[in-house]
């Protein structure tokens, strides 16, 4: 077989092979790849619906007391029964996603900012800044989460800010471990040489240059620690120490706990809620972190 | 060996030095955080509110108060807390308590985190591995307060069951209602850290299975059971060691849930308390022991590692 028609041969495997799909196919096939972070994305959709249209959804208000009887089983009038006071579970549940999910966002934002601020400069200059910070993260990763969180959020007292400061800061570390990782392999790229040759800044390489080619890694993580950010904020709430006035999902279930007798329905349905909400970030985290950078599977 | 050990050492040192001078000031500059209010009580007057910080020490200057603390850390005389109850002596009565449930609940980690890691693996895309898999998903989505809350509170809907509720119960003076007490603390406790071990297991043995040696195992005509048993597995769990080591810190974050919970009068409880009561004498101290304590394990992970992989000293 001649070179050429070997080639030949191979251009037209090649085209075979090449896929010939519109976007809409692409897209169908990324759905068809990845039914779970499919339905992940699903989960988050719904509770976003539920949290930015909560007064058109829940059939009462959350904080009416007697708009069923005490203690209620689930029912059709109330799908998840009512707390102590006769107040409607489904409702609670409706508005309660509105706290974990600005809580959960929030504090995820912040944390990454500052994290991927901190990582980029400890990795771009290196030396003793790097040391430090480096060692700083090593601690801190390896320090109790919840003994520090309840730490901060008892000494910061009870504001919306503050929780989001507190949750956002136990987002940082992995944020800035990975970040810096990014940066010391993109710092030494000719594209940065380039720019340092033009007489660019330092500022300027960092957030012109260099920032853009680590965003979108920034963003994967900051995905897939939603969930943690989540599952803080109801740990908090729970123990008490989350915004007192608010409907909180973990809040609900210590208080059915507390109850006396507890109550089974009361404390089932916030905390599926809570379940669902970690679950479907998670799930679609791990989706788009296979799809975007299937290398870091089992590094995040 | 000696260089890095000597290096970790060094470098614990300083975080927790580090750590012990963040807690101190974090706990003073806070406009609230008096701990002379709380001894105080209710209806506290001023003088008698201004007697109990001269008491307690905290008029001094704070280079002396940090010096006192740093020698009570080391004596071990650790004052007494905001009920009048010694420090030291709760922590001897509470720390078996959270040591028994650390332990079963590593225990449970291991047991359970890794043989559904291997089964997940060996028999990949299977039933068993889906629900495995699935499992573990939802192990690390469940809160566990939550699933504490189901555990104590299902059974006694249904069956009108309740563990012993009220005193921690010692494992010489009843072992069947010891156990009856901490094994499901224990269990709600390992779900989350048992579900990371489960997936970190399956995708390390699942990359140490596509490599060549193993093929050569296989090529030899090994059963694949040795194979698995013999060659694979022991390569695929060395990152699992790390993440166990890692993984106390989150046990012990959980286990001030759990003990609130199920009612264990162990460390985690007492924190929760002192921390929920703002009794940051006891709070500081806390956080202090555990870091080290935490700082400890890793650094014996890591040491461990380093001894099973030399390239690891050098990096």
């Amino acid at each position: 077989m001649s070179t050429a028609r070997a080639a030949g041969v191979i251009a037209a495997e090649l085209e075979l092979l090449a896929p010939r799909t519109d976007r809409w196919r692409r897209l169908g096939m990324v759905i068809r790849d990845n039914p779970f972070g499919v339905f992940g994305l699903v989960l988050i959709l719904v509770l976003a619906v539920f949290a930015i249209f909560a007064p058109a959804i829940a059939p009462f208000s959350p904080s009416e007391i007697g708009a069923g009887p005490d203690l209620a089983d689930p029912s059709p009038a109330h799908p998840f029964g009512a707390d102590d006071l006769g107040r409607d579970m489904f409702s609670r549940v409706v508005f309660g996603a509105r706290i974990s999910l600005t809580v959960g966002f929030l504090s995820v934002i912040v944390g990454t900012l500052v994290g991927s601020l901190i990582g980029m400069v400890s990795g771009y200059f290196g030396g003793a800044v790097d040391n430090f910070v480096q060692r700083w993260v090593d601690t801190s990763i390896a320090f109790p989460p919840l003994l520090g969180l309840l730490l901060l959020r008892q000494v910061m007292g009870p504001s919306i800010e503050t929780l989001i400061i507190a949750i956002g800061f136990f987002v940082l570390f992995p944020v800035i471990r990975i970040v810096r990782g990014a940066v010391l392999s993109e710092k030494n790229n000719q594209y940065v040489e380039a720019a340092r040759a033009l007489g660019a800044s330092t500022s300027r390489i960092l957030f012109l240059h260099i920032a853009p080619n680590v965003a979108a890694l920034a963003i994967i993580i900051s995905t897939t620690l939603l969930g943690t950010a989540v599952l803080a904020e109801a740990s908090l709430s729970f123990l008490g120490l989350g915004l007192p006035s608010a409907v909180s999902w973990g809040g609900d279930v210590n208080a059915a706990r507390n109850h006396f007798p507890p109550d089974l329905w009361w404390a089932f349905f916030p905390g599926a809620a809570i379940t669902l909400t970690v679950l479907g970030f998670n799930l679609f985290g791990d989706a788009l972190r296979d799809i975007l950078d299937p290398r870091l599977r089992g590094r995040l | 060996m000696q260089r890095y050990i000597i290096r970790r050492l060094v470098q614990a040192a300083v975080a927790l030095f580090t750590l012990s001078l963040v807690v101190f000031l974090l706990l003073r500059l806070t406009p609230g955080a008096d701990p002379a209010l709380l001894r105080c009580g209710i209806g506290c007057k001023e003088e008698r509110r201004q007697a109990i910080r001269e008491e307690l020490g905290l008029k001094d200057n704070y280079l002396v108060q940090y010096a006192t603390w740093g020698k009570q850390l080391v004596t071990g005389s650790l004052g007494t807390d905001a009920n009048n109850a010694t420090v030291a002596g709760q922590l001897r009565h509470r720390l078996p308590t959270t040591l028994e449930l650390l332990i079963i609940g590593m225990l449970l980690t291991v047991s359970i985190g890794i043989s559904f890691g291997v089964v997940s693996a060996v028999f990949r895309n299977s039933l068993a591995d889906y629900s495995a898999r699935f499992a573990a998903i939802l192990g690390l989505a469940v809160p566990s307060f939550w699933l504490a809350t189901l555990v104590l509170l299902i059974p006694q809907q249904f069956w009108d069951y309740a563990p012993p509720l009220g005193r921690t119960i010692g494992f010489l003076d009843s072992p069947w209602d010891n156990l009856r007490q901490f094994v499901p603390a224990a269990f709600v406790l390992a779900v989350a850290s048992a579900a990371g071990v489960m997936r970190l297991t399956r995708s390390a043995l699942l990359d140490v299975m596509r490599q060549d040696y193993v093929r050569t195992a296989r090529a030899k005509g090994l059963r694949e059971r040795t194979v698995v048993s013999r060659h694979a597995l022991k390569n695929s769990l060395i990152p699992v060691i790390t993440l166990l080591g890692l993984q106390m810190a989150s046990l012990f974050s959980g286990s001030i849930i759990i003990e609130t919970i199920f009612n264990l009068q162990g460390v985690g409880q007492y924190f929760f308390n002192a921390m929920f009561a703002k009794d940051f004498q006891v709070a500081q101290t806390l956080t202090l022991y555990v870091g080290a304590v935490v700082l400890l394990i890793n650094l014996v992970v890591d040491v461990g590692y380093a001894w099973l992989d030399p390239r690891i000293r050098y990096a």
